[in-house]
């Protein structure tokens, strides 16, 4: 006991000055990230903003740099993303739930298929961008003579999330307890409706997380865009589907690599309406999710 | 070792209690495998109708394994095989034209460790009667208010069946997945470990219920406990290492086991 009590404030002593040690260094390497990034924003703004405005997000792209706008790139933009989700969010969590409800769980006696499946989408996620690119040009662009098209950019960059979304929404099927599905069978539900009205709903907030997070990817995308012959002069906004298009980050690529000074401002200023871009998709991800979780897992 | 039924009949010939002339579930030489594991061997047993068959034995013996064949509940776990017969009135329950779904609305469960859905209360004895077909929000109501009843759980619910069912403690928890089972209208309810997770008062609501259910339904349970097995039990079955070791009525296992290693068990020496 009095062992005990003698040894006892030496050793808290130095695990305190541990634990205050790690918690400095922690937030240290937290505020130097954190640093490099505001830097790297206020440079950017700093840069673009004589060309921010009104005139600048409704103009279209002109040789005279101070005329140009983004217009088309910033619907462009909308449209590739919106039709990247339409396509990539019900393929990739119908998989996931193939391969996690129904594959493993004696599904068709199809096992050694589905593991093969898993190992490649998993090697799927890491393939660069612009193999996806090269892809989509030989299958949508050539074969399905799609052109170049919102149409084919979008299913180009759906390949490309794909295997993003599918794994996260599989991780996101996993931390639904088993005890849960198993309450469900005994009640009589079939697995359809076990799936339907206790998995789905309980991994709602997961599987919308990681279909953001997939659509934030693609969304920085150039490389693919650029394989499949995204142009980089458009003057008008896209009227269909089939219609040639360009997209944000396309048009800073383009304007960066010229050389007047005037195209690097316009770089600057379509970083910073970008950034507000994607600032709200995560946003509206974050929001959606609180909404299911709140409503599911108290 | 072996114990068919007809021993236990015979041994019983004299008593009031007629065990096997109204056999609900007949298990005959059962065989389960996890993957290679060999988990049951031989299991045969006649569990009666309109009474409470408990079934003990060490963690690891089979007894959950066996009451999870009872409704085809093994079928979900990967690499799981099953060899020999279950009966259930007369009818076998692991035959191709078996309808699972149908089957485990005749057999009920509830589980260990209470598992109410994360919906409101309401819901959770809803759910069941909903993907069975039923669609008459009265009928479904009242239904509800009825098993909620049933399972005792009633007066303390009923002014928020709207509110989360995770909000309840945990041995409310637990009546309301045994209301939630109910609410189906099960011929058999299985009850793996009911109360291991509960508290003395909340075990004894738990056990009172259980001998209102055994009017209406066949209970089997599987307990740790040995003196809620006594308590609860009319019938008791050992298991050890996959094996049924003794099958008997419940004072007989408790007081005058045939068996030396069911005496060891329930006088508390192994296990």
């Amino acid at each position: 006991m009095s062992s005990q009590s003698a040894a006892l404030p030496r050793s808290a002593g130095a695990r305190f000055w541990k634990e205050l040690l790690f918690q400095i260094v922690c937030i240290a390497i937290l505020a130097g990230a954190l640093l490099i990034l505001a830097l790297l924003l206020t440079s950017v703004v700093v840069d673009g903003l004589s060309r921010l405005g009104w005139e600048f997000l409704t103009g279209y792209p002109s040789r005279f740099p101070e005329r140009a706008g983004v217009l088309p790139a910033v619907v462009g933009t909308l449209y590739v993303m919106l039709l990247t989700a339409f396509f990539s969010f019900p393929v990739g969590v119908g998989a996931a739930i193939y391969l996690e409800e129904y594959a493993e769980k004696g599904g068709f006696g199809l096992g050694w298929f589905s593991r093969l499946i898993d190992i490649n989408i998993a090697n799927l996620a890491g393939v660069p961008s612009i193999i996806y690119g090269l892809l989509g040009l030989a299958i949508f662009v050539r074969f399905m003579a799609l052109g170049r098209s919102l149409l084919a950019g979008a299913l180009t960059l759906a390949l490309l999330v794909l295997p993003v979304i599918i794994i996260g929404c599989r991780e996101a099927l996993r931390t639904v307890p088993d005890s849960i599905r198993e309450a469900s069978y005994a009640l009589g539900a079939t697995r359809w409706q076990t799936i339907r009205h206790q998995v789905l709903p309980m991994a709602l907030s997961g599987i919308l997380t990681s279909t953001i997070l997939g659509l934030s990817r693609a969304i920085g995308e150039t490389a693919p865009l650029i394989t499949i012959g995204a142009i980089t002069y458009v003057a008008f906004v896209p009227d269909s589907l089939l219609s040639p298009f360009t997209v944000l980050p396309i048009q800073i690529f383009n304007w960066v690599s010229r050389p007047q000074a005037g195209f690097h401002a316009n770089a600057a200023a379509a970083i910073a309406v970008l950034l507000p871009m994607l600032i709200l998709m995560n946003a509206i991800a974050i929001l959606l999710r609180n909404r299911y979780q709140k409503r599911h897992s108290q | 070792m072996k114990l068919p039924a007809d021993v236990v009949s015979k041994k019983n010939g004299k008593h009031t209690i007629q065990p096997l002339s109204d056999p609900k579930i007949e298990a005959k030489d059962l065989d389960f495998f996890y993957s290679e594991k060999k988990a049951l061997s031989d299991v045969t047993i006649t569990i009666p109708s309109n009474r409470v068959t408990g079934l003990i034995g060490p963690s690891g013996c089979g007894k959950s394994t066996f009451l999870r064949c009872l409704n085809r509940m093994n079928d979900i776990i990967p690499g799981t095989r099953v060899q020999g017969k279950i009966l259930l009135d007369g009818q076998d329950i692991y035959a191709p034209d078996m309808d699972v779904v149908q089957l485990r609305c005749r057999v009920g469960m509830v589980f260990q460790k209470s598992n109410p859905f994360p919906k409101s209360i309401y819901d959770n004895v809803a759910y069941g009667l909903r993907v069975n077909g039923w669609k008459d929000r009265r009928e479904i109501e009242a239904k509800v208010e009825q098993s909620l009843r049933h399972a005792a759980i009633w007066e303390e619910v009923k002014d928020r069946l709207k509110s989360s069912a995770l909000d309840l403690s945990g041995g409310q928890q637990q009546r309301l997945c045994i209301a939630r089972a109910l609410a189906i209208q099960p011929e058999v309810l299985l009850m793996d470990e009911p109360a291991s997770a509960l508290d003395p008062i909340a075990t004894a609501r738990i056990e009172d219920l259980i001998q209102e259910l055994k009017k209406d339904y066949t209970i089997v349970i599987v307990t740790h406990n040995m003196q809620q097995a006594a308590r609860v039990s009319d019938f008791t079955a050992f298991f050890y290492l996959g094996q049924i070791i003794e099958f008997d009525r419940t004072e007989v296992i408790f007081t005058n086991p045939r068996q030396q290693r069911t005496e060891d068990y329930v006088t508390g020496r192994f296990g």
